[in-house]
């Protein structure tokens, strides 16, 4: 496949995984409950007129699909409107987004420090004591739920001894039990990767051929195995890195984390319609966008991939 | 005659040790699943007041200190060991319900999908698309918000969102299935498509099958007690692990035993299926499919 159409084709199915997910977000919300009721209060002297003035005044009684144009055309513009209780939804997205990407970064960071040293050491001692050791770790760490990870780690860390924040983001310390608990969960993943793909490569010809030439076994290890082996990985780590915006909810609930995740629930309870649409609109599209960035990237990098 | 005894059961003893049970994984992972699913089952039996007898009196009693609660008691007095065991119940249930829902519902529409292709194959995989970009937490929240909490709930969101993947997987062993000679030669005995289907492709696809619905199991059970703990699954009556730790999470400063122990209940429970699903990767997927 030409690769001027493989780009194009990935662009559309994007496009349209996007526009099927802000349509369903925008039906799924208009379930969640009334909002003119919330708003109201639940003092006893609502009338149904009052309920009525709400709905007209917030734009609800128009019919579904004007309010759904609406929405996607504020995506495109990036004015995101009103929230029904706390004032532009740019502004708290604005604030939100940063720290649910730096938390996403920080863990990803100490998952690779932490994965890619074992993952090549396991695959280099393949079937040792060393590797078995880390093979049953890695399954233990993917047997424990996150929360209750951190709940331990807050345990440890901030009431038995007391050296980090256990809640909240006031300074770079507050960062570290947070991306701990999600590095760590990653890692149990990631370490396995690291070594299925190092043993891969380090069984190709290339790999024996940089042998044969008399290379130093640190050049053949990481300039020629790692670096093929790298292409996967990195595929794989974008992946991840795209399913863990979404995935920090509990997480950010857990350690009172003023991020996207917080917002969303925060917006759930409150029946913030405007808000929860645009929190949950932007994560899934920045889903969309970071597995089509890797798509594209790895089509171009590895051109078998266009085919299949 | 004595001897020929002692050599039975030394060659039992030997064809275990040769056999491809005597793994570390397999051994470890049954016995933690067994002894889960046995505790489970007598769980009215050893506690028979199902872990719920408040006993204000005894609130907050540290573990290892009484032989009546072993693992001490929660904040309304009630035994924790009997709560785990008892929470045991819902853990599994949601855990293997969700996950053979899943498996039957995304089996059937993969191998339709893989063999016929067409209009229901792109269905599926745009399908899949969708699915993964959206954040499941924060789908079930905003579902749990329409329909209202409870266990049944949770089951059938799990069901709807991951019968994807067992569709992806069984739609691609079918098109690699399809093309193989013992289905061409059933074809061409005139057997239907429904015949070859199930009775030809299915059985030749169960391998991958078997380890993914293992993993899944474990998975479902972690993600269950992450719904129950954000109060959308069991309500708070009834023992379950999430809701014990969502309980305790607010006593974590005085009393870290009603956290503790109930986060090591799932770990161990999950811990043996994944061992377990590990095993028999090794022995039924040697190329790595479900990697």
């Amino acid at each position: 496949m030409p690769i001027f159409r493989f780009v194009i084709q990935r662009l559309l199915q994007a496009i349209l995984v996007t526009l099927a997910v802000t349509l369903f977000v925008a039906f799924a919300i208009r379930l969640t409950g009334d909002p003119a009721v919330m708003m109201a209060g639940d003092s006893s002297g609502v009338t149904e007129e009052d309920l009525a003035r709400i709905r007209e005044a917030l734009g609800l009684n128009r019919p579904f699909f004007v309010q759904y144009f609406d929405f996607l055309k504020s995506l495109v513009t990036g004015d995101l409107g009103e929230s029904f209780f706390r004032g532009s939804v740019r502004d708290l997205i604005a604030i939100a987004m940063p720290s649910t990407l730096l938390l996403a970064i920080a863990s990803m960071a100490v998952s690779i420090l932490i994965s890619i040293p074992l993952g090549i050491h396991s695959a280099l001692h393949k079937g040792g004591l060393s590797d078995q050791f880390i093979r049953v770790l890695s399954l233990v760490g993917l047997s424990f739920p996150n929360f209750w990870l951190g709940i331990m780690l807050v345990l440890l860390f901030s009431i038995t001894f007391p050296i980090f924040p256990a809640s909240g983001f006031d300074s770079w310390q507050s960062l570290i039990l947070p991306a701990t608990t999600i590095g760590i969960i990653l890692t149990a993943t990631n370490v396995r990767l690291v070594r299925t793909q190092m043993l891969e490569t380090l069984s190709a010809q290339y790999v024996m051929v940089a042998r044969a030439k008399g290379l130093s076994e640190w050049s053949v290890i990481y300039k020629h195995a790692l670096r093929n082996a790298a292409i996967s990985i990195v595929t794989f780590l974008g992946l991840q890195f795209g399913n863990l915006i979404g995935g920090l909810v509990i997480i950010e609930l857990v350690f009172n984390w003023p991020g996207m995740g917080t917002l969303s629930v925060e917006a759930i309870s409150q029946r913030d319609y405007p808000l929860l649409q645009a929190t949950v609109s932007i994560l899934a599209i920045m889903i969309v966008a970071v597995n089509l960035a890797v798509d594209l990237v790895y089509g171009l990098i590895d051109p078998r991939i266009r085919v299949a | 005659m004595t001897d020929t005894t002692t050599q039975t059961t030394l060659s039992w003893f030997k064809r275990f040790l040769y056999s491809r049970y005597a793994s570390f994984e397999f051994l470890t992972g049954a016995f933690l699943t067994a002894t889960l699913v046995l505790l489970v089952i007598f769980s009215g039996l050893i506690f028979p007041d199902g872990g719920t007898k408040v006993n204000i009196m005894a609130r907050l009693t540290e573990p290892f200190q009484s032989a009546d609660f072993p693992l001490g008691t929660d904040p309304l007095g009630r035994d924790i060991l009997a709560r785990i065991i008892h929470g045991g119940r819902i853990s599994l249930l949601v855990g293997l319900f969700s996950a053979l829902g899943a498996v039957i519902l995304g089996t059937v529409i993969g191998l339709f999908a893989g063999y016929y292709r067409g209009f229901i194959d792109a269905f599926v995989m745009r399908f899949a698309d969708i699915q993964l970009a959206l954040p499941f937490i924060l789908l079930a929240i905003t579902v749990i918000a329409i329909v209202g909490p409870g266990v049944d709930r949770i089951i059938i969101l799990m069901i709807v969102s991951q019968w994807v993947q067992y569709a992806r997987l069984v739609r691609g062993s079918v098109l690699s299935l399809r093309e193989r000679e013992f289905v061409q030669a059933a074809r061409s005995y005139g057997l239907p498509n429904i015949k070859i289907i199930f009775s030809h492709i299915l059985p030749n696809a169960m391998g991958p099958l078997i380890i993914l619905l293992t993993l899944n199991v474990a998975n479902n059970i972690l993600l269950e007690s992450s719904l129950t703990f954000l109060g959308l699954g069991a309500d708070p009556q009834t023992p379950s692990w999430g809701g014990m730790l969502s309980e305790g999470r607010s006593y974590i400063q005085t009393a870290w035993w009603v956290t503790v122990f109930p986060g090591i209940a799932i770990m161990l429970t999950v811990l043996g299926l994944n061992l377990l699903g590990d095993w028999l990767r090794d022995e039924l997927d040697p190329l790595g499919q479900t990697r």
